[in-house]
C-alpha cells in the first residue's frame, strides 16, 4: 500500500518495534484525552525520529488522540513516546478531568460542561 | 462551526465502494460509520490504514484550557455516531483507533481463535467550552466483540450517548448493555432518520428496556441545535443523578 516516499510504519509490526514491546502493554497508559504541548526543550541528538516527529507537532496544546490522528499512528505507540517524552521533559501534559467519584467537584465540573454546551445553542 | 461536512480521511477509506447508506440520509454516516468497524486490521488486509498521515489541518486547543473531559457517542453501525460529532465539533472529526488489551484479544478469541489483537476505529471530535474546558467526543461501534476495548475508553468519561435507530432498536442492544454493564451513565438519544416512522416514547423504553430515570430525546444529528440538544440532556441527567445521590 505503500507509495514511494512516504514515510510509514506498518501497524503489525513496527510499533512493538518503535516501543520496544511496550505498545498495548500498560495498563496506566496515558488517557486519549491527556493534552500535551512540547515543553521548548532542546531534543538530544540521538532521539528516535519517532520521538521528534511527535515533539516536532505538539507546538501547541492537543490530545493524545489528535496527535496520533493527525501523525497516523496506533495511539498504542502515541502514548507510549509522548509518556517517553514526558518523563524527559520534552512534553508537559495536562491531565484529563475525570468523573471518578462523582462529588462536589464532579458537579461543579458536570455545571460548566452544561453552561458551556447551552452557550454554543 | 467547522466540522459539518463529514470525515476527513485518507484516501484509501473513502475509496471502499458498494456501502449502502441510509436512504435519504447524508452519506457519511454510512461512510465514517462502516469504516468505523473495519476494526481488524488482519481481516481487510489494510494494515496501514492508520499509518497515513492525515491531512486535516491542525488547530491546536487554546492555550488557557487546563484540562479535558470526555463523553462517548455510542451505538451500532450507521447509526449516525460520526455524523452527530462532526456536527457539533469544532475540528473536523478525526479517526484513530483503539486497541484492546491482551486480556481483550483473549477474551476475542472466542470469535475469532487467530487473533492476538484487535483494534476499533474511533471516530472524535472536540468542543470548546468557557475557554479554559475542552470536551472531548469520542465515537465508539456498540458490537460485542469491541466491549473490552470499550474499558479504557469508559474509564473516566462524564457519561454516555447512546444513538439508537428505530427502524432497528436491536442493533443498539449491544451498546447499551455494555454502558450498564461497565457503569457509565448515560441517555439515550433517537436519530430521526427521514424515513423512520414515529413511535410512542413508552414503547421505545419499554423496547429498549430503559430505567424511568434514563434520558430518552429524539434528535436530528444532522442539526446542530439538536446534537447540541442530546448532549444538555445528558449532562442535565448526569448533575440530577449526582444531586439527587448527595
Amino acid at each position: 500500500m505503500s507509495r514511494p516516499g512516504e514515510e510509514r510504519t506498518t501497524a503489525a509490526v513496527r510499533p512493538y518495534v518503535i516501543t520496544r514491546g511496550r505498545a498495548g502493554s500498560s495498563r496506566d497508559a496515558l488517557p486519549l484525552e491527556t493534552l500535551v504541548m512540547a515543553s521548548g526543550s532542546a531534543l538530544p541528538p540521538h532521539l528516535q525520529p519517532e520521538y521528534r516527529r511527535i515533539a516536532g507537532f505538539c507546538q501547541g496544546l492537543l490530545s493524545v488522540a489528535e496527535v496520533a490522528a493527525h501523525l497516523g499512528q496506533p495511539p498504542a505507540v502515541v502514548q507510549v513516546l509522548l509518556a517517553d517524552l514526558i518523563g524527559w521533559g520534552h512534553i508537559v501534559a495536562r491531565p484529563p478531568i475525570r468523573v471518578v467519584k462523582r462529588k462536589r467537584a464532579d458537579l461543579d465540573l458536570l455545571r460548566k460542561v452544561l453552561d458551556g454546551l447551552e452557550s454554543k445553542l | 462551526m467547522a466540522g459539518t461536512d463529514g470525515t476527513i480521511r485518507t484516501d484509501h477509506h473513502t475509496a471502499h465502494p458498494g456501502h449502502t447508506a441510509h436512504p435519504g440520509h447524508a452519506d457519511r454516516t454510512t461512510r465514517t460509520d462502516h469504516t468505523n468497524e473495519t476494526g481488524e486490521t488482519d481481516e481487510t488486509g489494510d494494515t496501514d490504514d492508520m499509518d497515513d498521515m492525515d491531512d486535516t489541518p491542525v488547530m491546536y486547543v487554546e492555550s488557557s484550557v487546563a484540562g479535558a473531559a470526555k463523553i462517548l457517542v455510542v451505538g451500532p453501525m450507521g447509526v449516525g455516531k460520526t455524523t452527530l460529532i462532526g456536527t457539533v465539533s469544532e475540528i473536523k472529526p478525526l479517526s484513530t483507533e483503539a486497541t484492546m488489551s491482551q486480556a481483550g484479544a483473549r477474551l476475542d478469541t472466542k470469535v475469532r481463535p487467530s487473533k492476538t489483537t484487535t483494534t476499533v476505529a474511533l471516530d472524535f471530535g472536540r468542543i470548546t467550552l468557557g475557554g479554559e474546558l475542552v470536551l472531548y467526543l469520542f465515537g465508539t461501534p456498540g458490537q460485542q466483540r469491541f466491549l473490552p476495548a470499550w474499558k479504557d475508553l469508559a474509564r473516566g468519561a462524564l457519561g454516555a450517548l447512546a444513538l439508537v435507530d428505530t427502524r432497528d432498536l436491536e442493533a443498539s442492544f449491544d451498546a447499551i448493555g455494555h454502558l450498564e454493564d461497565l457503569d457509565v451513565p448515560f441517555s439515550v438519544a433517537v436519530n430521526a432518520f427521514p424515513d423512520s416512522t414515529p413511535h410512542n416514547e413508552d414503547d421505545l423504553r419499554s423496547a429498549l428496556d430503559l430505567l424511568p430515570h434514563t434520558p430518552l430525546v429524539i434528535c436530528d444529528a444532522r442539526e446542530h441545535k439538536s446534537s447540541v440538544q442530546a448532549l444538555i440532556s445528558l449532562v442535565s441527567h448526569l448533575i440530577e443523578t449526582l444531586t439527587e445521590a448527595s
